[in-house]
């Protein structure tokens, strides 16, 4: 008999297996960790060469993220006397004054107003849908399910044109309400599989005593199903959120002014002569912020996320 | 028809449970609870689908309001599957779609397999490989043609430190050879997490019992793999497979980003050529068809695909 | 042609109607003007900071990269959307949105306030206001010229020792190029040379694949060449202009010229990219809108005396051409407060305000601002300016311009950076996919 079992690995295959790992995450760490310090760089130290890895960090980068600036000659600027706040003394270092505020705060307002409206809409509708695919017994229920999950192939630009006219005879193109029902559209089969093999974890039993202590087949799901299903609900909105916070295809043909998000504006970010990678940076970086923090949060829940359900705990 | 099969579902619930309802009746709750999605759904996936398939026959165009709307048969369809550019263009979506696909699967699995030793702070490490894939993948396009500048881009700056060539001596997006390997190298490091995740969850899926057994037997590692890991890992593979497949078909933002289809169209993929042809040149009736073109293949593959994987599943 | 004019009719009545219901009510607007992000858009917003004082009206701006102006703003137009009151769109938008009813016609208001288009530089006015071309059909108010030309290191080309050995090589002086070949002996003669100790390049040039970079840039050789859009004579006959023998030599110069003389990795560049090119002193030579010269003059690095700016050089046979850049300004048809952008168009085109523009750093296309005595000493490129303006020649302007425009991309692309074909070949494609394009429009 061998002197190690496959179950429990010995510690020699643990150490050269940590180690790969280990290597392949800091290599792939790179580029991410590679945006995060440029958002820290000035932008000549940004565009080096050789590439710079010491650097003198600066904010300058999220103080251009989030203004508009305009360059002035000299005796100008001399003129206006010294800079008021900390972010005019930055900016003045390269002859430019701010002039106002950027758009990036206004389409990173509309993320979030898309991003989480689409995503309670879709859990709504999909929390309902679930329960029902669940607990009846529906008729071609699984050639049903099956029409959800299609919904999903389609390449976004075959369905844009329509949606585009669509939109445009409704007053819904470049609208928060346009954005909010299509993202709701495309994450329903998501949201639809996921929650229904939630839901079908949950024993009926449940359901059936609370229903003879008098509650009312509805009551029964609010007080009852629901409760029970909170982690699954919650990690099937992080992954709702993600699609529709980081969509750009739609975002891009169909909005352009008002209710334009971050994705599309982002890399449209350029500053006084040529892409302004350091503001870039920073928006990638911020933009990522939320997105990072529920991921490490329900890492847990990852992996029914990812495979619609399809893999059970 | 939409009626019916709601009534079908109501009418198939337990008669037994739908006595002791008080207030909403169980056909009620099915009525409201499945309604508003399969509406939305028409509303915003079949109606346009359908929408599409009836411009797709004629010569409309959204920037021709006064242009005589014309059937004009199958024309598109015949131009479209006779542009040699288009072939082209499948060909580079096929490139791009099989070496991603091989290496995410590759490098995916071996670090599933990895994780798997249980070592020490495997967690930590598995959510630092699992964060490219949260990025916006237009945002990491646009970063890339960064990271890819022959001279300050630290793609090219860190191949010239391994290797000792000059790092401007060459241009992953400028260079024809070069620029398909560009996009594969993108999507590859973005959504190998999302392969390994799918590789992990089926080998935590499968019993110590199973090993224990085979090493009774006196099996050795490697056969243990190709009975017993491989075999029972290969339905999530299938799985990860189909979704990694269906998504880089749809490829646009990350590549439209990075190349914008460049140098000529060596990585002009179908969807950035349809987005060319229906929101540049506005040519929408010919849009259409090609994109019912690609929605047929894309579902005809699919569901080709989805019959195989049911059929491993069941072995 | 008849429902162009049909549409023109149309548009023209609810024009007349709307400025009768809205003149009355003169009260404080938001106006949202909408142009590409650039330095030019800086200077508009210090420019139009008199308007809204004299207005009382509040100016909002959308301003989108080059690279996606066209396509953003088209889908705008397009869709009908109200974001924008005033536009200064792109040169070749012109055919489609006034035959698509998208664009105010400006010619009744023109009349009532006495403006003349008489007064403005003849190239702008056909280049950004008429269509059809050559007609008294007027969409927009030229806004701004511009034109591709070309600015090189005056202090590397006034040294001694480069001087003497650039005269032993090429057998004449380093000086301004008079013709293409020289334009390329001078890049050929820079690539790769250190200077200060530092490599540098010899020419940054536009080679951008996804939008019109490579077109706007590959076409200036192309025309001094003798490249042809049709037959003078015969409107849409392409065969032996688009692709005549000069045409092909002009597009093998231009490939030449990327081949030998482009810094590394110059595969994707547009204006943005070939501008810091060159204030980060990698380059001899620049080929670039003339927008961009105001900036390079201000210039720390490069700025004054260390640049010069010259027009496109001739051909062999002494043709000389260049391409038309610029925007007229239009009222978007969508608007709901027309009025106060017309006010916006009036107070713009004012001699005074113009003058401005100039100071700005605008290129203004009035004649009494250019033609001023004073005008051609007052910036070091001034004068390359006017003589750029002198020789334009614009790409189509047809409503199906963005059909003919990729093809153009996918062709020029596909010979200059991808190596595919010879430039015969492409050519030949070129007249064949814009041949397909105009009979789809019905043009044979």
């Amino acid at each position: 008999m061998s002197s190690y079992s496959v179950a429990e690995p010995s510690g020699a295959q643990k150490l050269v297996a940590g180690a790969l790992v280990i290597l392949y995450a800091c290599i792939t760490s790179l580029p991410l960790l590679w945006i995060i310090a440029t958002g820290f760089k000035s932008p000549s130290d940004a565009i080096a060469y050789p590439p710079k890895v010491i650097f003198e960090p600066t904010v300058e980068g999220y103080v251009n993220l989030f203004t508009t600036r305009t360059r002035m000659p000299q005796e100008q600027l001399d003129a206006l006397g010294p800079p008021q706040t900390w972010y005019d003394k930055i900016v003045r270092k390269d002859g430019v004054i701010i002039t106002g505020a950027s758009r990036f705060a206004g389409r990173f307002y509309n993320s979030v107003i898309i991003g989480f409206g689409s995503t309670a809409l879709c859990i709504v509708l999909g929390t309902a849908a679930a329960y029902a695919f669940s607990r009846f017994k529906v008729p071609f229920k699984d050639d049903l399910l099956f029409f959800i999950l299609s919904t999903r192939m389609m390449p976004p630009i075959a369905v844009a044109i329509p949606i585009f006219l669509m939109f445009r005879q409704l007053g819904l193109s470049d609208t928060h309400a346009g954005l909010i029902l299509l993202y709701t559209a495309v994450n329903l089969s998501l949201s639809v599989w996921l929650l229904k093999g939630f839901i079908d974890e949950i024993p009926v039993e449940y359901e059936e005593a609370a229903l003879i202590d008098g509650y009312t087949r509805f009551q029964a799901f609010y007080k009852v199903v629901l409760p029970q299903a909170a982690t699954g609900i919650a990690s099937t909105a992080i992954f709702c959120l993600i699609f529709a916070w980081n969509e750009y295809a739609f975002a891009v043909l169909l909005t352009s002014g008002t209710a334009q998000t971050a994705p599309p504006f982002i890399p449209t970010i350029i500053g006084v002569s040529g892409q302004d990678w350091p503001a870039v940076a920073a928006g990638a970086t911020i933009f990522l912020v939320p997105v990072m923090v529920f991921t490490i949060l329900l890492r847990k829940h990852l992996l029914r996320g990812i495979t619609f359900g399809a893999v059970r705990k | 028809m939409l009626q019916s099969q709601i009534d079908r579902i109501a009418r198939a619930t337990p008669p037994a449970l739908a006595a002791r309802v008080r207030g909403l009746s169980d056909r009620a709750i099915a009525w409201l609870f499945v309604a508003p999605s399969i509406l939305l759904l028409l509303a915003i996936n079949i109606f346009p689908l359908i929408w599409t398939i009836r411009l797709s026959f004629t010569n409309y165009r959204v920037n021709r309001p006064n242009q005589a709307l014309e059937f004009i048969g199958l024309q598109n369809y015949t131009r479209i599957l006779t542009d040699s550019d288009i072939w082209l263009s499948m060909q580079a979506t096929a490139h791009f779609l099989i070496w991603t696909i091989a290496l995410q699967v590759l490098i995916g699995f071996s670090l599933a397999y990895l994780i798997n030793k249980k070592f020490r702070g495997n967690n930590l490490w598995t959510t630092i490989i699992v964060l490219p894939m949260m990025l916006s993948p237009a945002v990491v396009g646009n970063f890339w043609t960064f990271l890819y500048q022959p001279q300050i881009g630290l793609f090219n700056y860190a191949v010239s430190f391994v290797s000792g060539i000059s790092p401007s001596s060459f241009s992953m997006i400028g260079s024809t050879t070069l620029a398909p390997w560009a996009i594969v190298i993108v999507d590859t490091w973005m959504w190998t997490p999302f392969v390994m995740l799918i590789c992990l969850a089926g080998l935590r899926s499968i019993p110590t019992s199973i090993y224990e057994a085979a090493e009774c037997d006196r099996a050795s590692n490697w056969r243990q793999f190709w009975t017993i890991t491989f075999p029972m890992v290969l339905p999530f593979l299938m799985l990860a497979v189909l979704f990694r497949g269906i998504e880089n078909f749809k490829m646009f933002d990350l590549v439209v980003q990075l190349t914008g289809g460049g140098p000529g169209s060596i990585t002009e993929l179908t969807s950035i050529n349809l987005k060319r042809a229906a929101f540049e040149q506005w040519r929408t009736g010919y849009a259409s068809a090609y994109a019912v073109i690609l929605f047929v293949t894309v579902f005809g593959l699919a569901s080709i695909y989805v019959k195989a994987l049911n059929k491993v599943k069941q072995r | 042609m008849r429902s162009a004019l049909k549409n023109t009719a149309v548009v023209a009545a609810a024009f007349a109607g709307l400025t009768v219901a809205t003149s009355s009510g003169a009260h404080a607007e938001d106006l949202t003007l909408c142009w590409a992000a650039w330095d030019p858009a800086n200077a508009l917003i210090e420019l139009s900071h008199d308007f809204e004082a004299k207005s009382g009206n509040v100016m909002h701006y959308e301003f989108v990269p080059w690279t996606s102006f066209a396509d953003r703003m088209l889908n705008e137009l397009n869709s009908g959307g109200k974001l924008c009151d005033l536009m200064i769109g792109d040169s070749q938008w012109i055919g489609g949105a006034a035959e698509n009813g998208q664009y105010v016609k400006l010619n009744d208001f023109f009349d009532k306030e006495g403006i003349k288009m008489e007064d403005f530089i003849p190239a702008t006015v056909v280049g950004y206001a008429e269509w059809p071309k050559n007609t008294p059909n007027y969409w927009a108010m030229p806004a701004f010229g511009d034109v591709v030309g070309w600015t090189y290191r005056k202090d590397w080309f006034s040294r001694p020792e480069l001087q003497a050995e650039f005269k032993q090589k090429y057998g004449h002086d380093l000086a301004i190029p008079k013709n293409w070949d020289e334009l390329t002996q001078i890049a050929e003669f820079f690539q790769g040379r250190v200077i200060d100790s530092k490599t540098v390049y010899g020419a940054a040039i536009y080679t951008e694949r996804g939008s019109e970079g490579i077109t706007m840039g590959a076409m200036n050789a192309l025309y001094s060449y003798g490249f042809e859009y049709e037959n003078p004579k015969k409107p849409y006959e392409l065969e032996g202009f688009v692709n005549s023998p000069g045409a092909v030599a002009g597009l093998e110069e231009y490939k030449k010229l990327y081949k030998c003389c482009t810094p590394p990795g110059h595969s994707d560049a547009y204006m943005t990219e070939d501008v810091d090119a060159y204030k980060s002193g990698q380059v001899a030579l620049q080929m670039n809108f003339t927008f961009t010269w105001p900036g390079i003059n201000a210039d720390a690095n490069v700025g004054g005396d260390k640049s010069g700016y010259f027009p496109n050089p001739a051909g062999p046979n002494g043709i000389q051409f260049a391409q038309l850049g610029g925007q007229g300004i239009s009222v978007v048809a969508a608007s709901s407060k027309q009025s106060a952008a017309l006010d916006y168009i009036k107070w713009f085109g004012q001699p005074e305000i113009q003058q401005k523009w100039w100071k700005l750093g605008g290129y203004s296309a009035l004649r009494k601002v250019v033609e001023d005595p004073g005008f051609a000493s007052s910036q070091p490129y001034a004068k390359p300016f006017l003589d750029s303006m002198a020789i334009v020649k614009d790409f189509w302007a047809e409503p199906s311009y963005a059909s003919l425009l990729q093809a153009t991309q996918k062709r020029f692309h596909n010979y200059v950076v991808a190596d595919q074909g010879t430039a015969k070949e492409a050519l030949d494609g070129l007249v064949k996919d814009w041949t397909e394009i105009f009979k789809d429009d019905g043009k044979y």
